[in-house]
């Protein structure tokens, strides 16, 4: 299984982390300070998966950000370099043509999407269309609600 | 502020990130952010109850905030309150925030959980999606403990919709794997397994990581699932890339359920059914075949895709180990990704196959790619792919390539990345001392190795350098030329003055004739480093000195003249002061004699593991499973350094008193560091002490008790009766087979006489030493013990026996034997001892049986539950079977029973047989003919009082003698 997933960009600055299995706050920041550093200075034509402590490190560049994956000793490399894929398309599709500021302004959109595609550190739906079918369908949710607000907004009520 | 195209409409939460964003130093960043938090805390302070979108965003912006790296403190309250909002996007956020932040504060757990279940239970599919996502990323034991019995009913009902499926498989699959014991088993298990056939492809893929997980527990339970995984494979490998619609990526169908079933399927052994096996392999070649069509994308995506699905279906053969055709296609087919140009396709070929390097079937097709793969070590721009590389040269060598691989692993050595260097350099120890051309290359490996990475040579290594060349005397001389030329190098590593003090103590005047290394310049060469070493080192030198003193008595004058030094005799180490005042003294006290008795060579070390792989094993733990592997499997073992050190004749230890002074390498190391074997006892306290002290081997003589190590005495020993007769003497056959589960204790004892046993065996060879006393205060005269081996047991057993120095043995003295075997085949009968000696005019006569069985060359092996049942499946036909259903002799109990079968040499497999109560077992006799491996099961029966014990193997005569041993056991 997937242990954790992180976005981070080039100056290391983190954009998005999830952690599938329990782990400290302190032990996170650890790890994410030391994987960064490690993975910043690899160069553009090295390989893409590492061992460290008892990960795979699998990594990917997407122009200014990074995406990071620790996985278990069992688990596919080339698969989970798909999944970093098929999310940053899930993004892409979403954001249309997604950038850093996309997912930094909204993050927790980033959060519910990464949601849809992995759950507990296992893929959930790798159909590109049921995803963003999901998605849309929370936007729906999302849109009736703020109608409501904006209606009782003008009616001059909180 | 950006285009937020699809934002919900948080204004406030947009404008403050733009805020956080501006700003241009750490400190205003921290301002606004403070300024926010207190915003925030007044709000939520406030009396005026907030409505829930306000909630919403301010529970957002302190989301954000943590997610900045800051603490958090408050408004987890506030979160759980939107959980039980009943606006989506409200309780998504709270869902959110609890996700993320959840294990920082778990006062409100109970309040979390009690609105997880309200929205488990909602009829709106939206919320029981939030609710099991929810559980999923965060699942904890509590959660388990009161939401799990609810997931079961979700996945297994035919109303719920797919997506709920979807999620509340991975949810089960979270809190089984968080708390296993709190996930009720039940009828749903049965069904979830036909979840393979579902319509929908996302359900199945769901569902397969589930049965993954939970068939590696109970693989029973999950058994059925083998033939509709095997099946849904198929499906989808033959299908076209347009059938599956959406689940094709880049051309790939269904490339992460196909990944999954893979993975499933490696939880299993090959299916027994021949129908099934035959479509499973059918899928296996589709998927070879595939990987050499041409591509249908350019795209890196299709080719990630369509090769993950390959390395996976590698995998499985691998695990399969039984398709020689199959793993040898695979082999090829890696052999190609050695050289694409992808990185990443090198590194994960370099890494399977060293996988397949473990198998007999591939092993020489992996070692086709040699070239290739020593290519890569020295060109690959990357570091982790020149490990990969380094791993799988390692993995290749045998004794066909050792002299090439190690000669490339030193010469890449030279330059290696620090980060690699201490694992190379035990590698290199392991593969030289493991795979022999000669022992004069093997000293040059390491000396090599000592010179180019000193600093990474461990303790062992070099120590093992020291016990091999102490073991075997044609090297001797060798080694002490070499490590004095090594010597003269103008810098050389501490390590090498240790190893080159330590040789030349021993066996310095075996270079003394040539002038160039006159007994002079070996002590000026030496002592010319003395000053740049560490205490530890001095210490050895100064035991090289004394030891020179009584090779070389022409120099002792300057050597005396060292220990008399002030720097030494007045060193502020205790320890080396100690030394020079004791050294000084006997060098002036003692007799010539005196101390060459004293300072005799060292005796030869005895054989065990390899402390170098031990090391290796610890360092990497998967080591030991290629190890276990290669062992296991290779039909002829190649020869060790082991092996042959103990068949050689002059490896039998001295049976004259022991030398004391032939100290160890560093006799200052702490007792932890005694990797060679030459713990004397318990950790004396003094070092110096330690120093005099025998070294174990065969000093001492037998203690009654079995003192080795696992092997308690669990038996009592009766003390036999006074006979002289040429049968054999009474309790002879009884106190025989107590030696089945040791090696060491009394074989036989009357009035008079009383012999104990301390054996030693590695492999197909074994070392007893046979321990005479004389209980009586008169002399045994014309003391003749032999040993002889009756009818067929003379073939297949080779016994070489010392005779004795002396045909007297004194009132009250005891005198010892070595006696060495070699197993050629299996053997049931055991040698005869048989012992002659006059005792006050009258002769007498013991006859003994020699505690020699099968089962002394056994070796016990480890391996997983597939692996087990894999060879217990292979191992079905007539007469490679035995099975024993008997009355316990002794009283049923585990640990006993535990200590009795490791004793008689199986590897115990825990946790391979579901019922605790009985035991599993692998082994494997060693023979030089023949290694025959050996299976078993044993299931005792409290009730009853009965055992049934099922042993299989591949050789029927060993069968059955095993089971005749173990049956006297229990």
């Amino acid at each position: 299984m997937m242990k954790f997933m992180l976005l981070f960009s080039r100056q290391g600055k983190v954009r998005l982390q999830q952690w599938y299995s329990a782990t400290q706050e302190k032990e996170k920041k650890k790890i994410m300070r030391e994987l960064i550093t490690i993975i910043l200075a690899r160069k553009p034509k090295m390989c893409s998966f590492l061992e460290w402590k008892e990960y795979k490190i699998v990594y990917k560049r997407y122009a200014s950000l990074y995406f990071c994956c620790a996985i278990e000793k069992g688990d596919n490399e080339l698969l989970t370099l798909e999944i970093i894929h098929r999310y940053v398309e899930l993004l892409d599709k979403y954001f249309g043509s997604v950038c850093e500021l996309d997912i930094i302004f909204n993050f927790e959109k980033a959060y519910f999407i990464l949601d849809e595609l992995m759950l507990g550190g296992e893929i959930q739906e790798t159909s590109k269309k049921n995803c963003l079918k999901a998605i849309a369908a929370q936007d729906l949710l999302q849109e009736e609600a703020d109608a409501t607000r904006n209606v009782l907004e003008e009616m001059g009520l909180p | 502020m950006p285009n937020v195209a699809k934002g919900d409409g948080m204004r406030g939460l947009a404008v403050f990130i733009s805020d956080i964003r501006n700003c241009k130093s750490k400190e205003a960043e921290q301002k606004r952010i403070n300024k926010e938090l207190a915003n925030i805390r007044s709000k939520f302070k406030g009396d005026k109850t907030l409505d829930g979108y306000s909630k919403k965003k301010y529970v957002c912006k302190l989301l954000f905030i943590f997610l900045l790296g800051h603490d958090i403190d408050f408004g987890h309250m506030e979160a759980v309150n939107l959980l039980s909002s009943n606006k989506y996007t409200e309780k998504q956020i709270g869902y959110l925030f609890i996700s993320v932040l959840v294990n920082t504060n778990s006062d409100l757990i109970r309040l979390i959980i009690g609105s997880i279940k309200n929205d488990l239970l909602s009829r709106n599919a939206v919320h029981i999606c939030l609710a099991l996502q929810c559980i999923a990323n965060i699942g904890s034991k509590e959660m388990a403990e009161s939401l799990a019995p609810e997931i079961p009913k979700l996945i297994v009902s035919g109303e719920t919709i797919d997506a709920v499926k979807q999620s509340a498989c991975l949810c089960l699959l979270r809190l089984f794997r968080t708390s296993p014991d709190t996930v009720p088993s039940g009828e749903w298990t049965q069904r979830v397994g036909h979840l393979l056939n579902d319509q929908h492809l996302g359900v199945v893929t769901a569902a397969t990581s589930l049965i993954h997980t939970l068939a590696q527990k109970t693989p029973e339970d999950f058994k059925n699932c083998v033939s509709l995984a095997i099946s849904r494979l198929s499906r989808i490998v033959t299908s076209s890339y347009t059938d599956l619609q959406d689940y094709t990526y880049y051309f790939v169908p269904a490339p992460w359920l196909s990944v999954k079933l893979l993975r499933l399927l490696q939880v299993y052994p090959p299916p027994e059914d021949p129908a099934a096996r035959g479509r499973l392999n059918e899928c296996l070649e589709t998927i070879l075949n595939k990987a050499q069509e041409p591509p249908k994308s350019k795209k890196v995506q299709h080719s990630n895709a369509k090769n993950a699905v390959l390395f996976e279906a590698i995998n499985l053969i691998i695990h399969h180990d039984t398709e020689p055709t199959l793993l040898v296609r695979a082999c090829n087919q890696l052999g190609q990704f050695l050289q694409h140009r992808e990185t990443n396709l090198r590194y994960l070929a370099l890494e399977s196959m060293c996988l397949l390097a473990s198998s007999e079937f591939s092993h020489e097709a992996v070692k086709k790619h040699m070239d290739t793969v020593i290519t890569a070590l020295k060109t690959e721009r990357d570091v982790s792919v020149r490990q990969r590389a380094v791993d799988l040269l390692y993995g290749m060598c045998d004794k066909s390539n050792a002299e090439e691989i190690v000669a490339e692993m030193l010469a890449y050595l030279e330059t290696a990345d620090y980060s690699i260097r201490e694992e190379m350099v035990l590698k290199v120890a392991i593969l030289a001392e493991k795979y022999p051309v000669d022992y004069t290359w093997y000293v040059d490996t390491i000396l090599n190795l000592i010179r180019i990475a000193g600093d990474y040579v461990s303790d062992e290594v070099w120590f093992r350098v020291i016990q091999i060349v102490i073991n075997r005397d044609d090297v001797q001389g060798y080694a002490a030329k070499v490590v004095f030329e090594a010597l003269q190098a103008p810098a050389c590593h501490e390590n090498m003055v240790k190893v080159g003090g330590y040789i030349l103590g021993e066996f310095g005047n075996l270079i003394a004739g040539d002038q160039r290394s006159s007994p002079m310049v070996q002590f000026q060469l030496l002592h010319s480093k003395y000053h740049l070493c560490s205490a530890p080192t001095r210490g050895l030198l100064l035991s090289t000195y004394i030891k020179f003193i009584n090779l070389f008595p022409e120099i002792k004058g300057q050597l005396q003249d060292v220990l008399r030094n002030n720097n030494n005799l007045r060193n502020a180490d205790a320890e080396l002061q100690q030394r020079a005042i004791e050294y000084l003294q006997l060098s002036t006290v003692a007799s010539q004699d005196v101390l060459a008795t004293v300072l005799e060579e060292m005796p030869p070390f005895p054989e065990r593991e390899s402390s170098i792989l031990a090391k290796l094993k610890k360092k990497k733990p998967n080591v030991s499973d290629i190890e276990v592997v290669k062992e296991g499997k290779k039909s002829s073992n190649p020869p060790t350094l082991n092996n042959s050190a103990a068949n050689t004749p002059e490896a039998t230890p001295a049976s004259a008193p022991v030398p004391v002074m032939a100290a160890a390498p560093a006799p200052v190391q702490s007792a932890s560091d005694d990797l060679l074997g030459l713990s004397a006892g318990p950790a004396a306290a003094a070092p110096i002490t330690n120093n005099f002290a025998a070294p174990a081997s065969f000093a001492a003589p037998a203690a009654p008790a079995g003192g080795g190590g696992l092997l308690v005495d669990v038996f009592d020993t009766p003390p036999a009766q006074n006979n002289v007769s040429s049968a054999l003497a009474p309790q002879a056959e009884e106190n025989f087979f107590k030696f089945a589960i040791k090696n060491n204790g009394v074989l036989f004892e009357n009035e008079l006489l009383q012999i104990g046993v301390k054996a030693e065996y590695k492999g197909n060879l074994g070392r007893l030493g046979l321990f005479y006393g004389n209980k009586t205060s008169y002399p045994f005269q014309f003391f003749t013990p032999t040993v002889s081996c009756p009818g067929e047991l003379a073939s297949a057993l080779n016994v070489q026996t010392k005779p004795l120095d002396v045909n007297t043995v004194e009132g009250g003295a005891q005198v010892q034997q070595i006696i060495n075997v070699e197993c050629i085949s299996d053997f049931v009968d055991a040698p005869v001892l048989s012992i002659k000696f006059s005792y006050s005019g009258s002769m007498q006569q013991i006859n003994l049986m020699l505690p020699v069985m099968l089962n002394k060359f056994f070796e016990p092996v480890e391996m997983d539950a597939t692996t087990f049942f894999n060879r217990w499946k292979q191992l079905n036909s007539p007469g490679q079977e035995e099975q024993k259903i008997f009355k316990a002799t002794f009283p049923i109990d585990s640990d006993t029973s535990r200590t009795k079968l490791l004793g008689f040499g199986f590897g115990l497999l825990d946790g391979v047989d579901p019922n605790p109560d009985n035991f599993v077992g692998a082994g494997i006799i060693k023979a030089q003919s023949s290694q025959v491996g050996c299976l078993l099961r044993l299931e005792p029966n409290m009730q009853a009082q009965m055992y049934r014990l099922t042993l299989r193997t591949s050789s029927t005569s060993v069968t059955t003698r095993l089971a005749d041993l173990l049956l006297k056991l229990f």
